[in-house]
Order: C-alpha cells, then sequence, then structure tokens
C-alpha cells in the first residue's frame, strides 16, 4: 500500500465512523426537540458532565467512571472494569446506536442524578460528547 | 436442640420433596440427563449467547446461568434498577429472552457437574443473589486470603471470576488454570 493510499483509506474510515456518529446523535437530538426541547449546547452539556449530584446520600458524576478527558478510557468506580473513551473521534463505535444511547441514558441518569434526564439534558450532553470543543 | 432437630428433619423432607419433584418433571424429556445427581455432564455450560454476553457481559463477568440456581436468577432480573448498586435496566424484550435464558440454564435445571455440585452444597439453605455467597463458591475460595483479592489491585473482588481463572470465559474454573495476578499458581 503507498502512502496516499493509507491515506485515503484512514479518511475514508474517518469519514463513515463520522457520518454514523453523527446520524444516531442526529436522529436523537431530533427525537428531543419533537419533545420540546432544544436548542443544545455542548457548554450546558460540559457542566452536566463534569457537576457532581447527590444520589443515594452519596456524591456522583459523570466523570467518576467515564474519566475528565473524553479522549481516554474511563474506569468503573466500584469494578474497575474498563470503560471505552466516550469520543467518537478515537472510539468510532461511540454514540452510533441510538437504542444504546438511550439505554445507558436511562440507567446512567437514574445512578447519577437519581432520576431519569430530560430530553433537554439528554440533547445537551449529546451535544458535548459528539463534539466537546464546539 | 429438640426443636433443632425437628427443624433439620421438616428441612430433609422438603429437599427431598423438591428433589423428587425436580426428578419427575426431568421425566418429561426435555431436560439432558436425570436429577442433579447422575449421568452429568462434566464442567459449566459456556455462556455464548451474544446478546448475554453483550448486555450483561458488557459491565462484568458473564456468569454462566450454571451458576446460580433459577429462584436466584428470577429475583435479580426483577430488580436490574437496583442491581448490586448500580442501575441496570433493561427493555422489556431483551429482559424477558435474557430471564429466559438465565432460568433454562440455571443451577438445578440443567445435569452438569459444577452446577451439580453448587446445589447439593446448598442443601436446603437459603438461595442468595449472590454466585460469592453460594456455599460452594465460599468453600472453594475459603482459604485465599485478602491481600491476594479485596487488596489486590488487579483483582478487586472475588466477582472478577476471569481475572484469576484464566479460562473463566470457557466455563472452565479448574484449579490448575489459576493465575493470580502478582501471586502466580494458586494450589492448596
Amino acid at each position: 500500500m503507498t502512502m496516499h493510499h493509507r491515506l485515503f483509506a484512514i479518511l475514508l474510515l474517518a469519514a463513515s465512523g463520522g457520518t454514523l456518529a453523527g446520524g444516531a446523535a442526529d436522529t436523537l437530538l431530533q427525537t428531543y426537540r419533537d419533545q420540546g426541547a432544544g436548542p443544545f449546547q455542548a457548554e450546558t452539556g460540559r457542566t452536566l458532565w463534569t457537576k457532581s449530584f447527590t444520589a443515594k446520600d452519596e456524591p456522583r458524576g459523570c466523570t467518576d467512571c467515564h474519566g475528565t478527558d473524553l479522549t481516554r478510557a474511563g474506569r468503573h468506580r466500584k469494578t474497575g472494569k474498563p470503560i471505552q473513551p466516550m469520543s467518537p473521534a478515537v472510539n468510532p463505535k461511540r454514540l452510533s446506536d441510538p437504542k444504546k444511547i438511550e439505554k445507558w441514558f436511562l440507567r446512567n441518569c437514574k445512578w447519577t442524578l437519581g432520576r431519569e434526564c430530560t430530553p433537554q439534558e439528554k440533547g445537551d450532553y449529546l451535544t458535548y460528547l459528539r463534539n466537546p470543543d464546539n | 436442640m429438640k426443636s433443632n432437630r425437628g427443624m433439620a428433619a421438616i428441612a430433609i423432607s422438603i429437599g427431598l420433596i423438591t428433589t423428587t419433584g425436580l426428578a419427575l418433571c426431568d421425566g418429561g424429556g426435555e431436560r439432558r440427563g436425570g436429577s442433579w445427581f447422575s449421568g452429568a455432564a462434566p464442567g459449566i455450560e459456556r455462556a455464548d449467547t451474544e446478546l448475554y454476553v453483550r448486555e450483561c457481559g458488557g459491565c462484568h463477568f458473564p456468569y454462566q446461568p450454571g451458576l446460580l440456581p433459577a429462584e436466584s436468577w428470577e429475583r435479580i432480573m426483577r430488580g436490574l434498577d437496583e442491581h448490586f448498586g448500580e442501575n441496570a435496566e433493561l427493555g422489556d424484550p431483551d429482559r424477558e429472552t435474557l430471564t429466559n435464558y438465565l432460568l433454562d440454564n440455571a443451577a438445578g435445571r440443567v445435569n452438569r457437574g459444577l452446577p451439580n455440585k453448587i446445589m447439593s452444597a446448598q442443601k436446603g439453605r437459603a438461595m442468595p443473589l449472590r454466585i460469592t455467597e453460594m456455599r460452594y463458591f465460599v468453600y472453594e475460595h475459603g482459604e485465599i486470603p485478602r491481600r491476594a483479592v479485596q487488596d489486590n489491585p488487579d483483582v478487586k473482588s472475588l466477582s472478577n471470576c476471569d481475572s484469576c481463572h484464566r479460562r473463566a470465559h470457557q466455563g472452565l474454573y479448574d484449579e490448575h488454570d489459576v493465575r493470580i495476578p502478582g501471586f502466580g499458581r494458586w494450589d492448596d
């Protein structure tokens, strides 16, 4: 494989990964808008992501398990099991499946915030996670 | 003392009735083998349904269904919103599919060596929710010091089967396969 071919392959992979992640996130963001939420902001998502909530009388937050750097793997705070990076830029499988995203929103919002997240919160989280630098 | 003996007699009777009941059920021909105690295939069925490994194994070692009796699995699957301190809720279709898989392959419902040992060690005792609280498990892991497991950052808990049992994913728990990180072989 020449350098050219390799570059092309990488670009193609990146593009398809991006489309997949974008597709699932776009679909869900539209769902949340249909439920009356929006507009969504990465900055609000970041604040929620790093916030410490209280549930079951103890402090809990997203970064307890996912870490603060979205491009690096996290570690489950109790079991120690590695959690793959949240950033679709380094982990193309992330945010590529709407059903999986909704499943984890349900579980992790209930555990971390002690309640389900609102469509507005989910939209802000998603907007932040897919593109943290915006 | 007398009443203790009376209780024991009742417990044994219940045990016998239950066992007989199961043996009769087995006569239906749906199950492989007979009762828990004879003609068992060795070891334990591996957990290899894709859905189970994905949904349950996504967070923890995918424990083979034969490590717990059906009544424990049933209670676990009814309480997924409070799953040992975590929320592990599943949508209805997946939860039903996985419950059926766990119940069909639970200890006491399959005739395999390891599940049979687990059930017979439990006898008339209550069925816990945790595999690590089953009597057979406690007996087999009783001599392992805390520093090798709970205080060992590479193991952390007896729940992490595959940290030490190198072929745990294949359902193989033979002592010869055990390598405790930082400690090596474990033979007692």
